[in-house]
Parts: structure tokens; C-alpha cells; sequence
């Protein structure tokens, strides 16, 4: 009781349990039981000659099952491929790692710990090379060389600088696309125009300029490739005709439209991705990608979602054969925003005389 | 036991041959000094300890993997027209990227293989490294003097996360373009630099022809190159410390209690580098990841419906899902708060206050000394209450990245989903708070009655008064020290703001804040029974009548059905 209550006089710094130490080792059945030890030992040997046989099978399989075979609708090589190398690896590693647990000795060791910090000695010893180093080179003494040099290498960052130039052209106005007054609209596969009886009430076309496609008598379009790729990435569209009821167009859309055929940008104000998800009941245009709304019946505006912008509307005529054409370049500017975006579309405002949207 | 008939290894015949080259060698090299030092080094062991492992060996998979694919791969965007053998695409206009992606998978023999194990493994990657780091972070073992080795990890996450990415980008399929178009709208938004960004990035406007090629030094020699550096210096620092270790009967803050390098843990890593890849190997062969055939070339104009980035982009798409379309423009400039807040700020501020985090707690802590013993999360409330609150939010976020599956699996309408979300988001993580903060308590409350009371044994007995009571049994000495072998907590002081003379602290308000937020770290939090408690505890236990130990030293309670257990 009295070595208790002394312990107890020195409460904050003394164990309520005493480290009761190492638990005495236990011996395995691989320990004391040869035979067991050998089971083992056939065990894991055995592992590792399936493991042979599997590689053997890998190159066995290599050469003769072809890309055609499939085994359960799925490709019969790949399964095959894989089975064999993933079996012959797993039973590789589960036969080492039995080996480590069972076979190898398990008695705890212990190892001692040091503080992770030098010795004070050392930091003494360092501080004082330093200090020889320093004191040697002159560097406090003679300041024109260090700040020179300092200046020196600093201007060095200028070349690095310069060098990345080049990486891409100067950012230049994304107001434009490729679409201008008497463009025909057409079909985003077919290629072909469409003509306002073509499109039912409710439907949704997914449009293109005609400039994607050749011209008749043409053999390749006018733009291909990348210029292809960029120019569809601002310049695709969707064709929606609605009843022209339902459509509310401000007051300088009202003859955007045919018979309550309007064409939007189909790439998404947000981050641009193309739109496509079209709700015929209620006009809405969802963004597959996070979800922005837009209600095409009322000018593109955003009802729901991420985005910020409505959709830019591309006004819409029809030319001597009754095709549907653009009547114009985008008034708004598509795809995502961007720093530029508020002065570009006003310059792009004062070149098509508006008075901002 | 086996007769030791051990012969040492400079006597094996084998032995004596390489004695001349082995002895080369270190007459140049001065291996044996290594050796000797880190031959038998000992590692602790513990299940968590095996998940940095899986990282690390799904890296050495990736880089397996990763080569054998650029054997063939074309990181090009030049358009071709495919000519290959599956007979889908045939004909179709494609660039040489996404052509040489499909000839790997249809046209060289364990191509897909390779593919799929290489897709697999990354995903892994990121996977174990997360949980990896969830496992420091509720222990503790980022503590002094380890937290520079967070700090790297903390990095290795990151560069992870972007290695990723570039590589899910390379095969220029319809799903790949999508997330580069994703990426373009994020560089865009950008304040004031962002038109510049995307136009030295994508060399002109979105898509250019160059991304791919640039994105493929990045993903095979940029940024591997930077892991590896990373990787060899989170191993390096993790010898130096040497691994931390739960408390235990013997385990100590000064010593690590376990099995030697050579041979178990050599052994035991190496075996485990197979299994991994084993697994990896075998999922790839039975599940399929990314079948860029199925989604056609890179179109600007076309997209599927549920679009999904690879999983650990998850959180940041649903950030960007859920926030409200903010856009505004101010002395000219737009700015797009929609894109660049969650886009660029959700990943800023997980790992900002990821890598701030040890540095935080300790200046709350005043913690200097230190740490190589694991505290059980429990024993750390609020620090574990902060993690659960965090991993809650990139919870909800991940959760808002696959908004549109789960309206469709579950009939959702995804406008309220997405409101849930988003109040979800700022509001769950208070709750798992606070709910997690009184969990870790209950628990300590626990431990200690455990401690104190002994456990409850399942022998009921009857008192001469014909009360009732259930016999209580001490706990096993060593679970006893398990569950008492932890620091014990600081006195909480009141900040001093004015000195004995009147002077006010000049340090005042930074003291105060402190002292807050010690109170808001410490408050509730039940500190290890004193010596007083145990000695008061074991005297009640001994007057106790008909002691406890009646069944012998160790009777472990009984069963459900009333057998007498043994410990």
C-alpha cells in the first residue's frame, strides 16, 4: 500500500498500468512439428510449380488462341493472357509470404530508436565549416560580387521565360465562328440541308455548317483535320422546332426563328461540352456533362446548373431553293467564357450595330 | 526441431566462387557498410502498414506496364484513317493517337492485357496512396518528426492525381477529348491569364494539335520522373525514422519491436509486390476498364450521356456540378467563379489544408516532442472528427460527380439531388463532426471503465438481499497497458494577455486564439485513469467478495450460452 501511495503523490508523470513487457514468444506448429513444417514446405513448393506450369501456359495461350475466339462474349486471349499471368504471380507471392509467416523464424527483435536531430556536436561542427566556408569565399566582404552574381543568375530566369513563348499563338478573339449570312444549316452526319418541313414539332436535329461538308462535285470539304476539329468545337448546333406559341423570343430574336424553328449553339456556355439531352414537354436542353439547363423556348436562358450564359441563338432564314441558311455569324459569343469575353462581345456588339444583349 | 546443419554462405561452394566479385565490388563501392546496417533492420507489423506498400508496388506495375506500351503507342494527333482488325471503326477518320490505342488492344498479342492492368494499377495507385494517407492521418503518425514525410505524400497524392489524368487523356477516344474540353473550359477560366493558358497550352485554340503529344511527356517522363524522386525520399526518410509502431507491452516511444529486413520482410514486400500485380493481372483478365473502342474518336460535337472522369477526379467534377452559375464581370474582365472556385479551389484547399494540417495541430498542441507511437483515432477526438468532416465533404462531392447515375439508377430528380448537394455539402460535414467527435469520447469512456471497473464477465449474482449484479473481472495486464499507453493530456491555461504588472501581452491576441483553440481541440476529451484511480480501482476489486479470479487467472467471462471462457 505504501509503494502505492507514493506512486500516487506523483500522479501527472507516472504510469496508471507498468509496462508489463514483451509477451513470452509463442512457438508455431512449423516450429516444434517437422512434419508440419515439411507439409508446409510441399505447400508452398507446390504453389510455386503451378506458378511454372502458368507461365509455360501463358506462352502456350500466346500462340494459339487468336483475337476472333471469345469466351463468354468477352476476348478469349485477354482472359486467357490474363488468367494465366495473374495466377502464376498471386500463387508466387502467396508462396513467398507463406514462406515468410510459417517457415522463416518469428521471434520479435527489437531495435533501438535515436531522435531524428543531428547530434549537438555535429551542429556545432557544421556551424563552424559554414562560417570558415562563408568567411573563406569573401561573399560578406566583397557584396559587389555576390549581388552581381545574384543579378546575374536571376536574369537567367529571363531565357526561361522567352523559350516558352512560342508554346502557343497569343490568345485572339473566340468571337467569330465559321458561320456567316446564307450558310447552309445541315445534318451532322448525313450532310445534308434541311428544309423547315423536314423538322416535326418536338423534334431535335443536331446541325452543322455546311462548310464541314464538300461542296457538290467536291471531294473533301473545304476544312478538315484540326482546323475541323476546332472549328466544330465552337460552330456545332442542334435544330429544335417547337410550337411558336410556346416560344417567348426578346424582342430582337423574334424573326430568328421559321415557324417556330430556332437553332442554338450546342456547345455548352459552362465548360463546353456539346449539348444534347432534349426534354420535347418542357423545351429544356441538358448538358450531359454537369447537368446546366437551358430553356430554349425562352432565348436559351440557364434555369438550372453550373452555367452561366444562355446559348448563344444563331438566326435563321431560308434561301432560293427553301433550305434553311444562317442569316448571320452568332450575335453572342459561344463556348466557355473567358477573361476576354465581356470586351470581345462588345466589340463584337458595335461591329453588328446592337446594343448588347 | 531440425538438426542445424547450416553451412555459412562464404563456405558454399557458390559462396566461394563470388567471393572474388563480391569482394570487387565492395573494395569500390563500400556495400558492406550499407548492408551492415540495414541487413536486419527491423519493421514493425501491422495490416495498415502494408497499404503504403500497395502504392508504392502498383507504381513499379505502372512503370511495367507503362513501357511496354509506349512500345507501340503513337502520342500523335495527325489524322489517319484506321486499318486494323476491328471491324467496327474501320474506315473511319482518326488520329494516330487513338488509331494506335485501338492497334494495341485488337493487334499485338497481350496488348489489352497490358492496357487494362496498366488503367487497373493506376487506379489503384491513387486508391491506396488515399487510404494510405487516411491511415497517417487518423494515427498520428504524421507527428514530429515525420511531417516533412507528409508533405511529400501529401505531393505524391497530387502528382498522382495529374499523372492520372494525362494518362486516361492519351488515347484521344471520345471520353478522353471530353475531359481535355472539361480541362480547356477550366485553364479559360482562369482570372486574366486564363485565354494566355490555353493558347500556350493547347498551342492555339481548343483542341489544337499538340496537346497529346505535350501531354505525353508530361505522363511518361515529367511527372513519373518527379514521382520516382518523391517516392525514393519517402522511403529514404522512412528508414531514417524508422516506422512507427502501436503502443504494446514493450513497444516503447524509444524502441520498434518487430521482424527483421532479411529474411521476413524482404520476403514478406517481395511476395507482396507479386501479389499485387497478381491481382491486378487477374482483374484485368475478368474486368473490363476503359473500352476506348466503344467510344469512337474524339468528336467536339458529340458526347454520352454519363460522362465520368476516372474515379479520383470524381470530387472535383461534382464540385463543379454543384456550384450555382456565377459569373461577373468587372472593369471589363469576366470572371467565371462557376468554373475556377470549384475547379481550381476544391482541390487548392483539400490539399493546402491537407499539407497545413500537422503544422496546425501542432502550434494547437504545443507538441514538441516526438512521436513514434500510433494513437487509436479515438484517443484523438477532434482530430479525427475534423478527418471524418473531410472526408464527408469529398464525400458529397464525389458523390455529386455521378449525380446523373444515381437520378437514373435510383428515379431521382437530379435538381433536387443536386440541392441536396449542395447544402450536403457544407452541412454533413458539421454533423459527422460532431457525431464523430462523441463516438471517439464514448469510446474513451469505454476504455476507461474498461480499465478502472474490469469488463463485464456475464456472471450474474445474486446478494443476500436478493439484488442483482453482474461480476466485473480486471482486463488482462497487457490490454490494460495497451489501453492506458498514451500521452496524457496538457493543462489547459487561460491565456495570458496582461503580465503581473498590468502590461498587456504583446503576443495577446495570437495567445488567445491559441487558447481558444486548445479548448476547442482538447474540450471533452477524457485523459488515461491517474495512478490514484488504478490504485482505488484494484483496492474496490479486491474487497470485492468471492474475487473475480475464483475461475482462475484466465477466465475470460462467459459466452452467450453461459460457458465460462478462457482468455
Amino acid at each position: 500500500m505504501s509503494e502505492l501511495d507514493k506512486h500516487g503523490s506523483n500522479l501527472p508523470v507516472a504510469e496508471p498500468i507498468p509496462d508489463p513487457g514483451l509477451p513470452e514468444h509463442q512457438y508455431r506448429v512449423t516450429d516444434v512439428d517437422e512434419s508440419q513444417a515439411r507439409r508446409t514446405e510441399r505447400q508452398i513448393s507446390l504453389m510455386f510449380g503451378i506458378a511454372t506450369l502458368l507461365a509455360i501456359g501463358f506462352c502456350v495461350a500466346y500462340v494459339t488462341v487468336d483475337f476472333e475466339t471469345t469466351f463468354l462474349g468477352w476476348s478469349a486471349q485477354n482472359f486467357a493472357l490474363g488468367m494465366t499471368l495473374g495466377g502464376a504471380l498471386l500463387l508466387i507471392g502467396v508462396g513467398i509470404i507463406q514462406w515468410a509467416k510459417k517457415i522463416m523464424q518469428d521471434h520479435e527483435m527489437i531495435e533501438m530508436r535515436h531522435p531524428a536531430k543531428s547530434s549537438d556536436d555535429d551542429r556545432v561542427a557544421v556551424l563552424a565549416d559554414l562560417n570558415a566556408g562563408i568567411k573563406e569565399s569573401q561573399i560578406g566582404r566583397r557584396p559587389l560580387i555576390r549581388n552581381s552574381l545574384l543579378g546575374a543568375v536571376g536574369a537567367l530566369a529571363l531565357p526561361g521565360v522567352f523559350l516558352l513563348r512560342d508554346l502557343g499563338p497569343l490568345p485572339h478573339s473566340q468571337a467569330h465562328t465559321v458561320w456567316k449570312k446564307g450558310m447552309r444549316v445541315v445534318n451532322d452526319i448525313s450532310g445534308l440541308p434541311l428544309r423547315p418541313s423536314d423538322i416535326e414539332v418536338g423534334q431535335l436535329i443536331n446541325g452543322e455548317p455546311a462548310v464541314f461538308f464538300p461542296a457538290e462535285g467536291e471531294e473533301e470539304a473545304e476544312i478538315h483535320g484540326h482546323e475541323l476539329l476546332a472549328a466544330k468545337a465552337k460552330a456545332a448546333v442542334v435544330v429544335v422546332r417547337m410550337r411558336p406559341d410556346d416560344i417567348t423570343p426578346d424582342a430582337e430574336k423574334a424573326n430568328w426563328g421559321i415557324d417556330g424553328i430556332l437553332c442554338y449553339s450546342k456547345i455548352c456556355t459552362h465548360v463546353g461540352c456539346p449539348i444534347s439531352l432534349w426534354e420535347q414537354q418542357t423545351h429544356h436542353l441538358l448538358c450531359p456533362c454537369h447537368q446546366s439547363t437551358f430553356d430554349l423556348a425562352d432565348n436559351g436562358k440557364v434555369i438550372f446548373g453550373p452555367a452561366h450564359r444562355p446559348l448563344p441563338q444563331l438566326p435563321l432564314g431560308l434561301d432560293a431553293q427553301g433550305y434553311i441558311i444562317a442569316m448571320s455569324d452568332f450575335p453572342d459569343i459561344v463556348a466557355p467564357s473567358y477573361p476576354e469575353l465581356a470586351r470581345d462581345q462588345k466589340r463584337l456588339d458595335d461591329e453588328n450595330n446592337r446594343d448588347g444583349a | 526441431m531440425a538438426t542445424d546443419t547450416y553451412t555459412p554462405i562464404q563456405d558454399t561452394k557458390g559462396g566461394k566462387k563470388a567471393a572474388g566479385p563480391v569482394g570487387w565490388i565492395d573494395d569500390r563501392l563500400g556495400v558492406a557498410g550499407i548492408a551492415r546496417k540495414n541487413m536486419r533492420k527491423i519493421f514493425p507489423e501491422h495490416w495498415s502498414f502494408m497499404l503504403g506498400e500497395i502504392a508504392l508496388w502498383s507504381f513499379v506495375i505502372l512503370l511495367i506496364t507503362g513501357t511496354f506500351l509506349t512500345l507501340w503507342f503513337q502520342p500523335s494527333m495527325a489524322e489517319t484513317v484506321y486499318n486494323g482488325s476491328y471491324e467496327p471503326l474501320k474506315g473511319i477518320e482518326m488520329s494516330q493517337a487513338y488509331a494506335s490505342t485501338i492497334d494495341i488492344s485488337f493487334d499485338i498479342r497481350g496488348g489489352l492485357l497490358m492496357r487494362q492492368i496498366h488503367h487497373w494499377a493506376a487506379a489503384l495507385f491513387v486508391a491506396s496512396m488515399i487510404v494510405h494517407m487516411l491511415r497517417v492521418f487518423f494515427t498520428g503518425a504524421y507527428r514530429k518528426p515525420r511531417e516533412v514525410n507528409w508533405l511529400i505524400g501529401v505531393g505524391l497524392i497530387a502528382l498522382g492525381m495529374v499523372e492520372g489524368f494525362a494518362g486516361y487523356s492519351l488515347p484521344d477516344d471520345l471520353l478522353s477529348g471530353t475531359g481535355l474540353r472539361f480541362v480547356d473550359g477550366l485553364i479559360r477560366s482562369i482570372p486574366f491569364v486564363g485565354s494566355y493558358l490555353e493558347f500556350f497550352i493547347f498551342g492555339g485554340e481548343f483542341p489544337g494539335d499538340i496537346i497529346i503529344p505535350r501531354l505525353y511527356m508530361a505522363h511518361i517522363l515529367l511527372i513519373p520522373a518527379l514521382l520516382l524522386g518523391l517516392i525514393a525520399a519517402h522511403m529514404l526518410l522512412l528508414v531514417y525514422h524508422k516506422h512507427t509502431q502501436w503502443p504494446g507491452p514493450g513497444r516503447t516511444n524509444e524502441n520498434v519491436v518487430g521482424y527483421p529486413m532479411l529474411p521476413v520482410y524482404a520476403a514478406k514486400a517481395g511476395g507482396f509486390f507479386f501479389i499485387v500485380f497478381g491481382f491486378t493481372a487477374l482483374f484485368s483478365a475478368i474486368i473490363q476498364i476503359n473500352p476506348v473502342w466503344a467510344y469512337g474518336p474524339y468528336n467536339p460535337a458529340e458526347v454520352t450521356a454519363g460522362s465520368q472522369p476516372d474515379w479520383y477526379m470524381g470530387f472535383s467534377e461534382g464540385l463543379v456540378r454543384l456550384m450555382p452559375g456565377w459569373e461577373s464581370t468587372i472593369f471589363g474582365w469576366t470572371f467565371s467563379w462557376n468554373v475556377v472556385i470549384p475547379g481550381m479551389g476544391g482541390l487548392g484547399l483539400l490539399f493546402t489544408s491537407l499539407a497545413l494540417w500537422p503544422f496546425i495541430e501542432r502550434w494547437i498542441t504545443q507538441d514538441d516532442r516526438e512521436h513514434h507511437l500510433l494513437e487509436r483515432p479515438r484517443d484523438a477526438p477532434t482530430r479525427t472528427a475534423l478527418g471524418v468532416a473531410g472526408m464527408t465533404a469529398y464525400g458529397v462531392g464525389w458523390a455529386a460527380g455521378g449525380n446523373d447515375i444515381i437520378a437514373t439508377h435510383f428515379h431521382l430528380d437530379i435538381y433536387t439531388l443536386t440541392w441536396i448537394f449542395r447544402i450536403g455539402f457544407f452541412l454533413f460535414p458539421v454533423i459527422a463532426f460532431l457525431i464523430v467527435r462523441r463516438i471517439c469520447i464514448g469510446l474513451q469512456h469505454r476504455d476507461h471503465d474498461n480499465v478502472l471497473h474490469g469488463y463485464e464477465t456475464g456472471v450474474i449474482e445474486r446478494s443476500p438481499s436478493g439484488g442483482y449484479t453482474e461480476r466485473h473481472a480486471p482486463l488482462p495486464a497487457s490490454t490494460q497497458y495497451e489501453l492506458t499507453a498514451r500521452q496524457r493530456l496538457p493543462q489547459l491555461e487561460a491565456a495570458v494577455v496582461v503580465d503581473a504588472n498590468g502590461v498587456e501581452n504583446q503576443a495577446g491576441r495570437k495567445e488567445r486564439l491559441r487558447a481558444r483553440l486548445r479548448h476547442f481541440y482538447y474540450q471533452g476529451v477524457l485523459d488515461k485513469p491517474t495512478v490514484d484511480e488504478v490504485h482505488h480501482a484494484e483496492e474496490h476489486l479486491s474487497h470485492f467478495e468471492g474475487h473475480p479470479n475464483s475461475h482462475g487467472d484466465d477466465f475470460g467471462g462467459v459466452s452467450d450460452a453461459g460457458v465460462p471462457k478462457q482468455h
